[in-house]
């Protein structure tokens, strides 16, 4: 059973003081559905990334409440929640349900309210991916994870905080143009050096930001096409999802991420193709070095060579393998329950041949999200030609 | 806090920490497991931890979570014992540490329940 991507939509990201998590979610999924012509009744499965509702809100149970605010009553709904990698969870498993015959359309998303909150009680449950008596009891935040792993890079590479500066600099040259990031601005290595220290080696300019946001995507079975006349352009081809320690503490190579490994190895087999048939990536990069490690666990770099991507511009919109061509989380945003699905949103419009940032001839896209410091990662697989 | 990070804490800072051994496969690991995350054995014996261990990474936090927010800039380092666990701890006694310094472990307590790993510089 293939399944189809029939509508994606992202609202824009960034900060929505008036709205809120169900309106939020209820914008992508009511446009995501319009991209599809379909509506609400046609959903059979909803699958709903949140990670900090709980917190932040006062509220879980965000599936149930989706599909209610969405007037998919009638819906099998379920909140997913694999940290910052929840809505690639949600992507998969409304996949899966597809592919297994349970359902022919599967509405899939994520959504995160985070600037209503402060900087601290943000940092605070963000820091709950991390392993709360080991790491995030004692001091170390989620920064500080990263920067524990950049440290031991940087050394062991002879990598500098300048390379990884400039991951930064091409994100952010490609925020620019999407019209639904955050940060539509560029900046500069010396900007990036300047800004202020969040945990060294990595400043202010590393980090993504705090957002708001919601993304959505309608995927749908061959057979649901076939009989409603309805056209794609996208397929759903293949997935990975892995696990590895809850702390880095317990990680043999602090600057190796084994899930993402084991994870993009199985979307690969999955898929059928190998990491030099992917045309264009959307990887997480909640740091700089977070898309340095990512791509070497995804087999477009050997270990070590991960940062000439940004200062090579083998990465760039035009090079040999594009990476966050939407900006990434740096630039476009990181509401973290929807950043999965806001990265499948931003493939399958590369696919289509409808992004700001066009790749040419793109057939093949992948998305690459992070769980916390890489406990869990899912890879999905996209390509060109539907039904 | 979780009683098993309490008791673990609480065996540091009595000068006697531990950690567990694998008895099939030898992989070290930490308390509360009841499986080895290698081998899937369940022979998992409490062996005792040295004091002293080697810096593996350490970053300076300038931005915190609310109950650290008075102790800003602090450091964290993840230090390597030569049984093969590494711990998580806040830096006391120096504002940095270089990766392959030694350090020497201990926790501290809040006296209201709340416990913390440390490392102090072993020269
Ligand atoms: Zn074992």
């Amino acid at each position: 059973m293939t399944v189809q991507i029939a509508g994606v939509a992202s609202t824009e990201f960034g900060e929505h003081p008036d709205s809120s998590t169900r309106e939020l979610f209820t914008d992508a999924a009511l446009e995501a559905l319009a991209d599809a012509s379909l509506t609400p009744g046609d959903v059979d499965e909803l699958y709903a990334g949140n990670f900090i509702g709980d917190l932040i809100d006062d509220q879980a149970h965000v599936g149930a409440m989706a599909a209610d605010y969405l007037g998919a009553r009638q819906a099998a709904s379920m909140r997913t929640e694999s940290a910052c990698a929840s809505a690639s969870s949600a992507a998969r498993s409304g996949a899966q349900a597809i592919m297994a015959g349970d359902a022919d359309v599967a509405l899939v998303g994520g959504v995160e309210r985070m600037y209503a909150a402060g900087i601290q009680e943000v940092t605070d449950a963000l820091a709950n991916a991390a392993d709360n008596e080991y790491e995030n009891k004692a001091g170390l935040t989620f920064p500080g994870i990263y920067a524990l792993m950049a440290q031991v890079y940087l050394d062991e590479f002879d990598v500098s905080q300048e390379d990884l500066a400039e991951v930064a600099v091409k994100n952010y040259e490609n925020g620019v143009t999407n019209p639904l990031a955050q940060r539509q601005e560029e900046t500069s290595v010396e900007r990036v050096l300047d800004s202020p220290p969040v945990a060294t080696p990595l400043n202010l300019g590393d980090c993504c930001p705090i957002t708001d946001g919601a993304s959505a995507a309608v995927l749908v079975s061959n057979s649901f096409t076939e009989e409603h006349g309805i056209e794609t352009e996208v397929s759903f081809e293949g997935s990975g999802q892995s696990t590895d320690s809850l702390a880095l503490q317990d990680r043999p190579d602090l600057a190796r991420t084994r899930a993402a490994e084991r994870a993009a190895d199985q979307a690969y087999d999955s898929a059928g193709i190998a990491p030099e048939d992917v045309d264009v990536v959307e990887l997480h990069d909640c740091f700089t070095i977070a898309e340095v490690l990512a791509v070497e666990s995804l087999g477009f770099f050997e270990r070590g060579e991960g940062v000439r991507g940004a200062v090579e511009g083998e990465t760039a919109v035009n090079g040999r393998i594009p990476v966050n061509t939407s900006g990434g989380l740096l630039a476009k945003g990181h509401p973290v329950g929807a950043t999965g699905v806001a990265q499948l949103v931003e493939i399958t419009k590369q696919l289509e041949g409808r992004h700001p940032n066009q790749v040419d001839d793109s057939t093949i896209g992948l998305t690459h999200t992070v769980g916390g410091s890489g406990a869990s990662c899912v890879v999905n697989v996209l390509r060109a030609g539907g039904e | 806090m979780q009683r098993w990070f309490i008791d673990f804490a609480e065996r540091i800072d009595d000068g006697d920490p531990i950690y567990l051994a694998c008895e099939e496969c030898g992989q070290a690991a930490l308390p509360p497991r009841t499986v080895c995350p290698e081998c899937s054995s369940r022979a998992l014996e409490e062996r005792s931890l040295s004091e002293t261990a080697t810096v593996t990474a350490a970053t300076t936090i300038y931005s915190s979570t609310p109950r650290y927010a008075d102790e800003t800039p602090y450091t964290i380092v993840v230090a390597t014992f030569e049984e093969g666990v590494r711990l998580t701890g806040q830096l006391r006694g120096a504002d940095e540490v270089e990766r392959g310094d030694d350090v020497l472990l201990d926790a501290e307590s809040d006296g209201d329940g709340h416990w913390l790993v440390t490392f102090t510089p072993s020269t």
